[in-house]
């Protein structure tokens, strides 16, 4: 009989994943978000719970999507970013007078090609490190740590993060029936007949799942008032919000940290509140929890390090970070690519997963 | 430990109870079979044992179900977590956590037991189950009948004196049924647990109970012995048929008392025996159907290796074999929904390739009733299905409803097709499939959920049907279909046929599939109880 293989814990990657993202998001420079998406694949690749399916490449390919997206709608539509360059022109629409503003067709130029590219590429950085988080702990382990206060309302959202690419499976198999029945359009009519159907599978799965922890007993209420339980819950949910927004405020270079800082520090404020106040009813106990070791700690490190570079980086506005919309390559900050670069050593110090290995 | 007094269920909008006036008492230690036919109310029954009728399903209940002491009416599910355990139909789809260890200790979580505590029982519910193997494997990767070994496990944990189970080997194929019976026997007899468990392939379970409650039209039996019950019940396995055939008494219920009792009957019908290895039922000369050195992949793993098939036109084959060995993906690759590897598929009359010919074309050719067949349905009435089907397959308005108004025994045309049974569900999407007149008919496992009665007239249809030169490839783990229907039986394992021989030949040498008429008369080699019945008239 062989130990049981030491995992990360899932905290551990999420904290690290949100850092990752937090740089992605203060850069535009392509050669910095390529090498976010890299790291990701990377880390995944070396480290994802065998547990679950790998997510990684849905949000991968979701990412493409909405890059190809915004490319397309900025050669119709452009996007405000006017350039000298222009690379070929689209047949213009004619609109009315009162559309002025509108334009549909027309040149399209290389600077708002690339801006919308740069801009849609942070997006999908972003995107790619929330599916690395996935990949690497699966939102049900997280679950395990959350505090009690926070529950209910993790349970809801981690039924709603599988609630998603289950209902892509579903769609597959509902398409592959309709092709039983000599269907294989895809038309608008297809698809509204399609949903139906979908969503019931969707929705019986879910009810299924939820009469099951029901009669497992989750949710049961631990020697506790209905009123005690609903203060915690309300002090929980607004100190979230207060986490939110601060972070938002922090984030969004446009509003600035004056907002941003104060409500943050009342948000943390509220929740460890809520938290005090709901740890007192914790009835739920923990089997074999992962540990918390000097691994974990530095693997949110890297994450942390990347974020605060890349966040003194824009504030102080080194050059590249910002990139002009230009046909030279854009220069590339050496420290903050550094950064992005340590944030991938957790591929090669972290424990090594369960069944991982060949 | 349970007892129903006086209890009756509405459901809302329902015009007639589901359960009336029920009144029964459970001791504590036995395993309690609940035997009836589809929506007969078992699945409520079971429900109400734990509260989830009526509080997380609606309706109203009238009279009082104690459980351990404890009054479901003011007592909700999950307070009740720690008295009984309700494992579902589908395990896979209640499962909370992502690992066998994790689901396994997840309730005890819940619950608060102190971690010391919660580590012993992960380990002793483990052994007890045999899963200390798998214990680190992803649910996901499990087999069907693991994955509902781990659903009991996991429940079993918590440490409930009672474990309620709904229909827990109807998906599995039957060595996999035999392990789950097996773990649930042990926890019975070792442990003193209470079993309350209700089951269509009561040739899988009957022989295990303690105790039948029959269930019809909302109606219950008190507690019968099973010997006494079967003798009355409307429904019983083979077994009971051929012993009701030949006047035994009292009832066996298991192959092993059968056979002792079955030596005269084995003597009568020795000059009897049956055609060794009758000729194949076919017509024409034609293979409707050709597969020849199929290889499917899906998720990096390859599904089917080297697959070689041709059936006639005209008959009917089985295919058969564990979870997971391929049978649906084969029917999925003959049908055009899974490309293929290397190898190719011929299909219908005229042969065509199923993956270069648009839907409409291959419909005409083969049609495919899938393991879920609400999958094929979407509108509201049946008779909106039918004319649905009419228009998607291009055929004369009212084709489909005279194609449903021959298979099915009258099925009202108003009603919803989620609210039809399981047996009516399946004639429905069947009747959709043939309005498009195929060749070549594929049912992927279509006797899941179905009691005796829409079992047996899912086998004549099917016989009619070949008689009538259709060709016919069912994959099942229902045995008795098998020996009800098969001209041909087909093994696969690994994605690999095994064996492919004649029905009898097969399924007669074959410890797995071999159907209960078959394990008491051997080593003559009879298949059903029809057969044994008709030989017995033609010696009289």
């Amino acid at each position: 009989m062989h130990l049981r293989e030491r995992l990360q814990h899932p905290a551990a990657w999420w904290l690290w994943g949100l850092g990752l993202a937090t740089a992605a998001s203060r850069t535009t420079n392509p050669v910095l978000l390529l090498l976010v998406i890299g790291v990701c694949a990377l880390v995944v690749t070396e480290r994802r719970d065998p547990a679950i399916p790998n997510p990684l490449p849905a949000f991968l390919v979701l990412g493409a999507g909405i890059i190809v997206f915004r490319l397309v709608m900025t050669a119709i539509l452009g996007n405000g970013i006017h350039g000298d360059t222009v690379l070929f022109t689209l047949p213009t629409l004619p609109l009315p007078e009162w559309a002025s503003g509108v334009r549909i067709g027309g040149p399209v130029t290389l600077e708002s090609l690339l801006f919308a590219l740069y801009d849609a590429l942070r997006l999908a950085a972003i995107l790619a490190c929330v599916g690395a988080a996935n990949a690497l702990a699966s939102p049900r382990r997280l679950l395990r740590y959350l505090p009690v206060t926070l529950y209910d309302v993790g349970t809801a959202v981690v039924v709603g993060l599988t609630f998603a690419p289950q209902l892509l499976a579903d769609a597959r198999t509902v398409r592959a029936a309709r092709s039983l029945r000599g269907r294989d359009g895809r038309g608008i009519r297809e698809t509204a007949r399609l949903a139906v159907p979908v969503l019931e599978t969707a929705f019986e799965r879910s009810l299924g799942l939820a009469a099951s922890m029901e009669s497992r007993g989750y949710g049961r209420a631990v020697h506790t008032s209905p009123r005690g339980r609903r203060f915690a819950s309300a002090l929980a949910l607004i100190g979230l919000l207060g986490v939110l927004g601060g972070l938002y405020g922090l984030l969004d270079s446009s509003v600035g940290g004056a907002l941003g800082l104060p409500l943050l520090a009342l948000g943390v404020l509220l929740a460890t509140a809520s938290l005090a106040v709901g740890a007192r009813r914790d009835g739920r106990t923990g089997h074999r929890r992962e540990r918390w070791e000097w691994t974990e700690t530095l693997t949110v490190a890297t994450g942390a390090l990347a974020a605060t570079v890349l966040v003194i980086a824009s504030v102080q506005a080194w050059p590249g970070i910002v990139p002009a919309q230009s046909a030279q390559p854009p220069p590339v900050p050496l420290p903050a690519a550094l950064a992005v670069l340590v944030a991938g050593a957790p591929a090669f110090f972290t424990p090594i997963p369960r069944g991982a290995r060949r | 430990m349970i007892s129903f007094d006086r209890v009756s269920v509405r459901y809302a909008d329902a015009p007639v109870a589901a359960l009336h006036d029920v009144t029964l008492e459970i001791p504590e230690g036995e395993l309690v079979l609940v035997v009836g036919p589809t929506g007969s109310g078992k699945s409520t029954l079971l429900r109400t044992i734990n509260g989830l009728v009526p509080h997380f399903s609606g309706g109203t209940l009238t009279g009082t179900v104690t459980v351990d002491g404890l009054d479901t009416a003011t007592h909700r599910p999950r307070d009740l977590a720690t008295v009984v355990g309700l494992v579902d139909q589908n395990p896979s789809s209640t499962f909370v956590t992502d690992v066998v260890e994790d689901e396994v200790a997840y309730g005890m979580e819940t619950m608060g037991l102190d971690p010391t505590t919660i580590r012993r029982r992960v380990e002793e519910t483990l052994d007890l189950f045999g899963l200390t193997p798998l214990r680190a494997r992803p649910l996901l990767s499990l087999s069907g009948g693991q994955q509902q070994r781990v659903a009991i496990a996991a429940l079993f944990a918590a440490g409930p004196r009672i474990l309620v189970l709904d229909e827990p080997t109807s998906a599995l194929d039957p060595v996999a049924a035999e392990e789950v019976l097996a773990s649930l026997h042990r926890i019975v007899h070792d442990l003193g647990i209470t079993v309350v468990l209700a089951e269509h392939r009561l040739e899988r379970v009957v022989h295990h109970a303690d105790r039948v409650v029959l269930v019809a039209d909302g109606h219950a039996s008190e507690l019968l012995d099973p010997a006494e019950a079967m003798a009355l019940s409307q429904i019983f396995p083979p077994v009971v048929g051929l012993s009701r055939l030949a006047g035994w008494s009292p009832t066996p219920l298991s192959i092993r008392d059968a056979r002792r009792r079955a030596g005269q009957l084995r003597e009568q019908l020795v000059t009897r025996e049956p055609a060794a290895a009758s000729e194949l039922r076919a017509i024409g000369p034609s293979e409707p159907l050709v597969v020849a050195g199929v290889r499917v992949v899906r998720a990096g793993r390859s599904v089917l290796d080297r697959v070689d098939l041709s059936v006639s036109r005209g008959s009917i084959t089985v295919l058969m074999g564990r979870n997971g060995a391929g049978k649906s993906t084969l029917l999925g690759a003959i049908a055009g929904q899974h490309p293929l590897a290397t190898g190719r598929v011929r299909v219908g009359e005229n042969p065509i390739d199923p993956y270069a010919v648009p839907a409409r074309q291959r419909v005409r050719a083969v049609g495919l009733v899938p393991q879920q067949p609400e999958l094929l349905l979407y509108a509201d009435t049946v008779a909106g299905e039918c004319a649905d089907a009419d228009a998607d397959f291009g055929v004369a308005p009212g084709t489909t409803a005279a194609v449903l108004q021959r298979i099915s025994g009258g099925i009202d045309p108003d009603q919803h097709p989620r609210d039809l049974s399981e047996g009516q569900r399946l004639e429905l999407a069947l009747a959709v499939i043939l309005a498009g007149e195929p060749d070549v008919l594929l049912l992927d496992e279509p006797t899941r959920g179905l009691d005796y009665g829409a079992k047996q007239r899912l086998g004549t249809i099917l016989t009619v049907l070949a008689s009538r030169g259709t060709t016919v490839l069912v994959a099942t783990h229902d045995v008795e279909l098998a020996a009800e229907v098969a001209d041909r039986v087909v093994i696969l394992a690994d994605g690999e046929i095994v064996t492919d021989g004649p029905a009898r030949e097969v399924l007669a040498s074959s410890p797995a599939f071999a159907p209960q008429v078959t394990k008491v008369l051997l080593p003559q080699t009879w298949l059903t109880v029809a057969e044994v019945a008709g030989a017995l008239e033609r010696s009289a």
